[in-house]
């Protein structure tokens, strides 16, 4: 019922409008005027009409931006996000003004010196000094933008501290996967050609390597099994065959980690999350952003914070957050409140709702939650020696210098 | 230039000789005549403009009203795409994609440049007619051919291309990552290689018949802005649309002959796939490297036709027309060297970034030069409003607007959090859907009576140009806000955040203004196909201007 009532108002609009422009026309054949004169009362009513317009645009320009305000993003809640903001409200300072003068002489002109017989229009074809007035002053106003926001762009693209914590942001159709550093501090190495079930990251581990080789060779062996023993039509070889070739290729690729000297302990230890992950407030964090098959981007709108995630390279943002998911709770008044990481780049049909949420927590909540964490080890069922981690992490100071240490080592 | 002048006498008495006997055929469909093939890419460009917009209807419903069920998506989608009404995702990005994809190449591309460039470019230079008539019709028709493929890639059974107006791979690569990345994917590719054929052909065309065709007595210092315009616009294209050519034949590899150009370490669909070493970032910036100069390779000739228009209707020559010159130039160089504002957040090197933010911010300082020049043409003028007068106001306006939200937008810190966000879906419209769109309007309602010989009718252009410029400021103004909260663009609904709550009020907003501004097209078109057959006879010059078009009587055009 609805979609039919829908349908006949647009008909009906469609048509009225079709009848009223009829109508028009023919009004304008009867009073026999040429199309070309431009009447002074139609010239008056649409000077007026663009002056009416500019004070209606310009009002409208307010009360948006005085409706709106609440639907906008709340206070940044990353440091250099407060320096983004202050960008942000000093280059519109320079750039509202520039709308409403520019928009302002354009229509206001148009209106006054709207066609009349006992005038002449002024010839004026050019005149130097106005010129160079118009040049010279968006170019001081320009250089002022451009060096107020390179300084804050490298503010915020510097190299990331060394007691930065770092996090990766693991992107793939259509969600989102945190992985932690884990005891060692160091995270360990991945590759696409290592993901399974089990390892949705790829993490490059001994175990995880023969894993994949085994698959590998049991998937190449069904494949050549079937080759051999079913009748399959032309094109369906070809695919068998084609198949065969790329597990060959990726297991090459696999065995090639065996003996390439990697580190296969890295990995153990990382904390794989998934549903919603946790940063502590005040210590900057650095993203490691990756992607396994499409462009996403991570984007923290609340830290002001983004960068995307393309597959074949990792890419990283750091920011400190500085307001905990708790206070910012209170200063909204909202106690559902959570901050969000959104995927930013179109990446297939469930990408408006690749989401995850982030908690900024106090250091010994986030300490507690990340001890809570279980590690990718366990996930697929090794055990690894914890207890010298274990007492290593009662002294904090200890742990602050191994991941320094660990750190420059990277 | 005497050689020139002869064979341009040659042309002219071959043309005559025909004239009386010419088949409907080569009269008006195979016409090797500028004028002809002007309006064939005019007429072209309007139905594809109704459908990019009816395109956009479709979507905005979905935004204003998520998962509610429309007869009018399922009369016009079928269940496939629209069961009970309610919008598929997948097909959302088709909508988007496709709806891009035409306003900016089929309507503002091919259908700005190859109206104008083809109607104005011998008559305003006293050329009998382009250099290579054939190219011309070669032009014209690889364009209608593209424009079908375009157009049909939507009824196919896995749907148009929907990575978004870019395509950018690997999505775009990838048939298992999207429906739309099959076959709606080929035939966009190519769709965008026939148009890019189309393209050339024109400009070249453009390009030859500016520098060499040129009556005596036309230097260049003396050609009016719109031939300026258009000339910067062809050579733009020439330079850059082999680019994008070359980015669409390696993705057209990589698609379907197993090469690896923008494709590394991908596992996708549940198995990995054999690419390394492609980086999806080297399309990128091929892609930006035509696709921002295509932005001004849109905004060009709409400038163009302003410029011609308010100085026309001022009753003034333009201000500063060595500096409008001077700025056509530099706007023109800039915009090869800018690309790299729309990659900010690609990871690329931060001091790659800084030099782009220099770069682009630079492209500000002529843009200022051109408003300034405008609104000084108006000065003590005596402005006549027609509508097309109407729309080149309304142009420098939304120009004004939207440069400055480019100047955000360049500012690579703040487009951190505004990249892909609404904000440069607004910036973009009211640069591209508003500005450059008025400059289309504004050079139908002034170059009609010398394309079909006959009137339009002015009120109804009044009343076409309040309401569209209303709805469009309605639509795009409040686009802005939605952005600035943090809205990605390209999301088939915005429910599943809280923190989007509040912007479904600003989405109904948005979505009445446009099919507000949508029907007010109506008028146009009524007015515009109506007039073609029943306007009032034009005189020869009835704006009183005085460049060289207007000084050929009606009659030896050869009207329909
Ligand atoms: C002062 C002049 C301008 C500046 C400084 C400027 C700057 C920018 C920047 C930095 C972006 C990238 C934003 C992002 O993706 O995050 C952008 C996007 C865009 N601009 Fe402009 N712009 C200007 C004028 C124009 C004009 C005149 C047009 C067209 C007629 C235009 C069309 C576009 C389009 C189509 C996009 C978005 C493409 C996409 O991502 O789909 N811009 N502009
Ligand atoms: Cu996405
Ligand atoms: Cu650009």
């Amino acid at each position: 019922m609805d979609k039919l009532i829908l349908v006949l108002i647009i008909v009906l609009l469609v048509i009225s409008v079709a009848q009223i422009a009829k109508m028009y026309q023919i009004t304008g054949d009867l009073s026999k005027k040429r199309e070309e004169d431009v009447s002074p009362t139609a010239n008056k009513i649409n000077a007026n009409l663009l002056l009416l317009f500019m004070i209606g645009l310009f009002v409208a320009m307010i009360w948006q931006m005085i409706a709106f305000k609440d639907v906008l993003l709340p206070v940044a809640a990353s440091e250099h996000g407060v320096l983004t903001d202050r960008l942000f409200n000093i280059n519109w300072l320079i750039l509202i003004p520039a709308f409403f003068i520019v928009n302002f002489l354009l229509f206001f002109f148009a209106w006054k010196y709207r066609y009349d017989k006992n005038r002449k229009a002024l010839y004026l074809a050019h005149n130097n000094t106005l010129e160079m007035v118009w040049t010279i002053i968006p170019s001081i106003v320009l250089v002022f933008i451009i060096i107020y926001g390179l300084l804050t762009w490298n503010n915020i693209m510097d190299d990331p501290a060394d007691d930065a914590l770092y996090v990766e942001l693991y992107s793939k159709q259509f969600d989102w996967t945190a992985r932690y550093a884990g005891n060692d501090d160091v995270m360990g190495e991945a590759n696409f050609s290592l993901i399974s079930t089990q390892n949705p990251l790829g993490l490059i581990t001994e175990e995880t390597v023969k894993a994949k080789i085994d698959e590998l060779n049991d998937e190449i062996a069904k494949l050549e099994k079937k080759l051999e023993e079913e009748i399959m039509p032309e094109s369906k070889v070809k695919d068998t065959k084609d198949r065969i070739g790329m597990r060959t290729r990726q297991r090459a690729r696999v065995i090639n980690y065996l003996d390439s000297g990697i580190n296969f302990s890295g990995a153990l230890d990382d904390q794989v999350i998934r549903g919603e992950f946790h940063i502590p407030v005040g210590r900057e964090v650095n993203f490691q952003i990756r992607s396994r098959d499409v462009i996403h981007s991570a984007y923290m709108p609340h830290f002001r914070a983004q960068m995307n995630a393309v597959p074949g390279m990792i890419t990283q943002f750091k920011f400190v957050p500085t307001i905990t998911t708790d206070s910012m709770r209170t200063v909204l008044g909202d106690e559902e409140f959570n901050y969000v990481l959104l995927c930013n780049k179109v990446c297939g049909s469930a990408h408006y709702n690749m989401q995850m949420d982030i908690i900024v927590d106090s250091p010994t909540d986030y300490q507690k939650w990340i001890d809570e964490q279980g590690t990718f080890a366990a996930s697929i069922g090794i055990e690894i020696e914890n207890s010298v981690a274990d007492e290593e992490e009662v002294d904090d100071s200890e742990v602050e210098k191994d991941s320094k240490v660990a750190q420059t080592i990277k | 230039m005497s050689a020139v002048s002869e064979a341009h006498v040659a042309e002219h008495s071959h043309d005559h000789s025909h004239s009386h006997e010419e088949s409907f055929v080569s009269k008006y469909v195979f016409s090797q005549d500028h004028k002809m093939i002007s309006k064939q890419f005019l007429i072209t460009a309007v139905f594809m403009g109704i459908i990019a917009m009816a395109l956009s209807i479709f979507f905005r419903l979905q935004l204003a009203w998520p998962g509610e069920s429309f007869g009018i998506l399922n009369y016009f989608l079928g269940d496939r795409w629209a069961p009970d009404g309610i919008l598929d995702r997948n097909m959302y990005l088709s909508l988007v994609t496709i709806h891009g994809t035409i306003m900016v190449f089929f309507v503002l591309t091919g259908g700005l440049s190859g109206t104008f460039s083809n109607l104005l470019i011998p008559l305003q230079i006293g050329a009998r007619d382009m250099a290579s008539g054939f190219l011309n019709m070669l032009s014209y028709w690889f364009f209608l051919v593209s424009s079908v493929i375009m157009v049909s890639s939507l009824f196919i059974e896995t749907g148009a291309a929907g990575g978004g107006w870019t395509v950018y791979p690997p999505l775009s690569a990838l048939p298992q990552a999207m429906p739309g990345s099959g076959l709606g994917m080929t035939l966009w590719l190519i769709s965008m290689s026939l148009f890019i054929v189309s393209s050339l052909l024109g400009g070249l065309n453009y390009i030859v018949t500016i520098l060499n065709l040129r009556t005596k007595g036309m230097k260049m210092t003396r050609l009016p802005l719109t031939i300026w315009a258009f000339f910067i616009t062809a050579v733009l294209g020439v330079l850059s649309f082999p680019v994008l050519f070359a980015a669409a034949l390696l993705l057209i590899m990589d698609r379907s002959m197993g090469t690896s150009f923008y494709l590394s370490d991908i596992y996708v669909a549940g198995e990995a796939l054999d690419p390394v070493g492609g980086s999806p970032i080297l399309y990128q910036h091929l892609f930006w490297f035509l696709g921002h100069p295509e932005v001004y390779i849109v905004l060009l000739p709409a400038l163009g036709i302003s410029s011609e228009v308010i100085a026309t209707n001022s009753r003034k020559p333009i201000f500063g027309y060595r500096a409008m010159i001077g700025s056509i130039l530099a706007i023109g160089f800039l915009s090869f060297i800018v690309w790299g504002h729309h990659m900010f957040v690609t990871g690329m090197n931060p001091f790659l970034g800084s030099v782009f933010v220099f770069t682009t911010l630079l492209i500000a300082i002529p843009s200022a030069v051109k408003a300034f020049n405008y609104i000084t043409t108006l000065w003590k003028g005596n402005l006549k409003f027609t509508p097309g007068m109407l729309f080149s106001i309304g142009l420098v306006s939304t120009f004004v607007t939207g440069g400055l939200t480019g100047i955000i937008l360049a500012d690579s810190a703040l487009d951190i959090n505004v990249h892909d966000t609404y904000f440069v879906v607004a910036h973009f419209h009211v640069v591209m859907g508003l500005s450059a769109i008025f400059g289309m309007f504004a050079g139908i309602y002034h170059w009609f009576p010398k394309m079909f010989g006959r009137m339009m009718n002015m009120k109804l252009g009044y009343v076409h140009f309040w309401l569209t410029i209303v709805g469009g400021y309605g639509v795009f103004v409040p686009m802005h806000f939605v952005g600035m909260a943090g809205a990605p663009r390209r999301y088939y609904q915005y429910t599943d955040y809280p923190m989007f709550e509040g912007l479904l009020n600003l989405n109904v907003l948005i979505t009445i203004f446009a099919i507000g501004a949508a029907l007010a097209q109506a008028i146009f078109l009524w007015n515009f196909f109506w007039s073609i057959f029943k306007g009032q006879k034009s005189v020869q010059n009835p704006w009183k201007s005085n460049t060289l078009e207007w000084t050929i009587l009606n009659a030896a055009v050869g009207y329909l």
